[in-house]
């Protein structure tokens, strides 16, 4: 039964998706419940492909029967299974919160909302699991096409981000497309597998030499590595919270994903480290995102601009530790992966939380919120420990890992940028809880109730539970992992680190 | 050098049209040029895959009978038809790039029915004006 889940781990999503305005024609209360149900059998799958890649090893899947390299493999190996559950986990969690919120903030377009969402999500698990190259562009711009859609539906400037989106999202895409395109010139195969087994010989030609650059440009456009990153900031604040909850932490993640794939499966390490820099020029890009994406954050009093910057610095420690391309470093960005799902996940849920139940997420206006909201509000602190580093939550190994990574190359320099970008989370962040905890509201002379009496006014049930177990998802992967590097991660690093 | 033009002249083709689609998407104001540009770009991308699988010679596609001294046989032989995956793939990638027109025509209705206007400085402008 387990070597037919890699299939159905997309072809669930994607009927389901297909299906939802079915299903929604009637009562668009129902979308949820399916989508619901979708996702709690996608987690199913991808929990079952993990244990099956620890117990058995990788799973190769021929779509059709085809046999690689001339028909489509699924494959799924280590960094699948790794990467799997926690997009359906996070996904499953947002799912579950976004009834209320969707209701809220797109009254009416329930069913199109939910469509688009599963759309995305079959997209992101095709990335994961296809081991065809040409597949892969497909499913990224499955993907991307419907998180446009999402964005689109946002309020205010959102229409205008979601362009900007697009034409960049496009540059990528089209860059990956070419990169293809060359590596099928001289390979005349588009398997993955095949194809990484064909170039090594060719490694100095011009044309692999292109192919590998622009495969890499087009992924940081997708990742929004800095300098390509100036389209996130705006389409993530403008959408709607549930859409940017799931696509926040998801999306840049699995380009991430994709980086990891390209620079260490589908060429050998010694490619991007010695034939080209690229992992200099990595490093010192991820080096400045993270510096910039932290100062941009400081100057925002808008939550959820904060954190889409903040987005652009943690891409950063990912990239970082993709660039060291060393064993610490590897499993830092790995971990970092794990820990950016979680954490931004909880994060822009309750921002997602706070404007359902105040309006907005001006910070100005935060005042009294530890009183008013205290379960959200301490998820939120979770959430920001485990961006800033504090034990036991995984922030704290994942940089931990990273800095061991740039100790072991003696790049100081680094160090320096990671300890100083701790800082600068520390500052934004810290800000947003002195006034959520310790500020006193303006006088209001109008008032029918004493000042100590404030209510609490939390978010209904089905929203406050998910992002619960998103803190509770943080403090785990922290606690756990030791376990996870030992028995998933070990087995990600290349020979030869 | 005219040699090295003529001999490759569809990898120019192609580059120059993807030129041609980078500039309308940096320089051009209006969000429609843009998009236009955006097109031009995905095509060259695609013209580019066709042409790869180009042959000279005796050549035929490989679901036709091949003509060879008179009598009719199967293209069997890899030297006697073009490569037809490059052509499948770009069915996929046309049909993407449809559907991105199409996503980015329905933004941009969006756009002009918030601001009146296609120009991308108008946008800025009126924005501006609303934030101050």
């Amino acid at each position: 039964m387990v070597h037919q889940f890699p299939a159905l781990i997309i072809a669930v999503p994607l009927i389901a998706a297909l299906s939802t305005p079915l299903i929604g024609w009637k009562s668009s209360n129902r979308c949820y419940y399916w989508a619901v149900l979708t996702l709690a059998l996608v987690t199913f799958f991808a929990i079952g492909l993990l244990r099956s890649v620890i117990l058995h090893g990788p799973i190769s899947y021929h779509q059709g029967g085809w046999a690689p390299p001339w028909g489509i493999e699924y494959y799924v190996d280590y960094l699948s299974a790794f990467i799997l559950p926690i997009i359906a986990i996070v996904s499953l969690l947002v799912i579950i919160y976004s009834k209320h919120s969707i209701n809220k903030e797109l009254a009416g377009r329930q069913m199109p909302s939910y469509t688009l969402m599963l759309l995305m999500i079959t997209g992101l698990m095709g990335i994961v699991v296809t081991g065809d190259l040409f597949n892969v562009f497909v499913f990224l711009e499955i993907a991307s096409l419907s998180c446009y859609g999402l964005i689109a539906s946002g309020q205010g400037d959102a229409p205008l981000a979601t362009f900007r989106y697009i034409i960049m999202g496009t540059i990528g895409a089209s860059c990956y497309l070419l990169g293809v395109g060359y590596l099928y010139m001289v390979t005349g195969s588009l398997n993955l597998a095949d194809v990484s087994h064909l170039i090594p010989p060719l490694y100095h030609s011009r044309v692999v030499l292109s192919a590998g650059v622009l495969m890499l440009v087009g992924i940081s456009l997708k990742m929004a590595l800095f300098p390509l990153h100036s389209w996130l900031p705006n389409s993530y604040a403008y959408a709607p919270s549930s859409a940017s909850a799931l696509i926040a932490p998801l999306f840049t993640k699995v380009a991430a994903y994709l980086m990891i794939r390209v620079m260490f499966s589908l060429f050998q390490p010694d490619f991007f480290v010695k034939i080209i820099p690229a992992t200099t020029v990595i490093t010192w890009l991820a080096v400045t995102a993270m510096m910039i994406g932290s100062f941009y954050a400081i100057a925002q009093n808008n939550l959820k601009k904060m954190l889409s910057y903040s987005i652009v610095a943690q891409i950063g420690y990912i990239a970082l530790g993709i660039g060291l391309a060393n064993k610490a470093g590897l499993t830092g960005a790995l971990l970092h992966i794990l820990n950016e799902a979680f954490t931004k996940g909880c994060v822009f849920l309750v921002v997602g939380a706070i404007i359902y139940q105040t309006g907005d997420c001006t910070i100005d206006h935060f005042k009294n919120l530890f009183r008013r909201m205290p379960f959200t509000m301490g998820a939120f602190t979770i959430g920001v420990f485990s961006m800033i580093g504090v034990p036991p939550t995984c922030g704290f190994f994942s940089k931990l890992n990273l800095l061991m990574g740039c100790i072991v190359d003696h790049h100081w320099v680094f160090v320096a940028a990671l300890l100083i970008s701790t800082i600068l989370n520390v500052i934004y962040f810290f800000r947003v809880i002195k006034v959520a905890s310790f500020e006193k509201p303006e006088a209001d002379y109008n008032r029918k109730i004493p000042y100590d009496q404030i209510r609490m006014q939390e978010v209904p049930l089905s929203m406050r539970i998910p992002i619960i177990l998103m803190a509770a998802g943080i403090l785990l992967a922290g606690i756990f992992s030791g376990t996870i590097t030992n028995t998933i991660l070990i087995h990600i690093i290349p020979a030869g680190f | 050098m005219l040699d090295l033009l003529l001999s490759k002249y569809n990898y120019w083709l192609y580059v120059i049209l993807m030129m041609i689609g980078l500039y309308a998407m940096l320089a051009k104001r209006n969000l429609v040029k843009k998009l236009i540009g955006m097109n031009i770009f995905q095509t060259a991308v695609i013209l580019f895959y066709v042409s790869i699988s180009v042959k000279t010679g005796h050549v035929d596609v490989p679901i036709l009978p091949y003509h060879h001294h008179g009598h009719e046989q199967a293209a069997i032989n890899v030297a006697h038809y073009l490569n037809p995956l490059p052509h499948v793939l770009m069915l996929t990638a046309i049909v993407v790039s449809i559907a991105t027109a199409g996503v980015a025509l329905a933004v941009l209705i969006l756009i002009y029915r918030k601001y009146g206007t296609l120009q991308e400085d108008e946008i800025l402008k009126i924005n501006k004006e609303v934030g101050a």
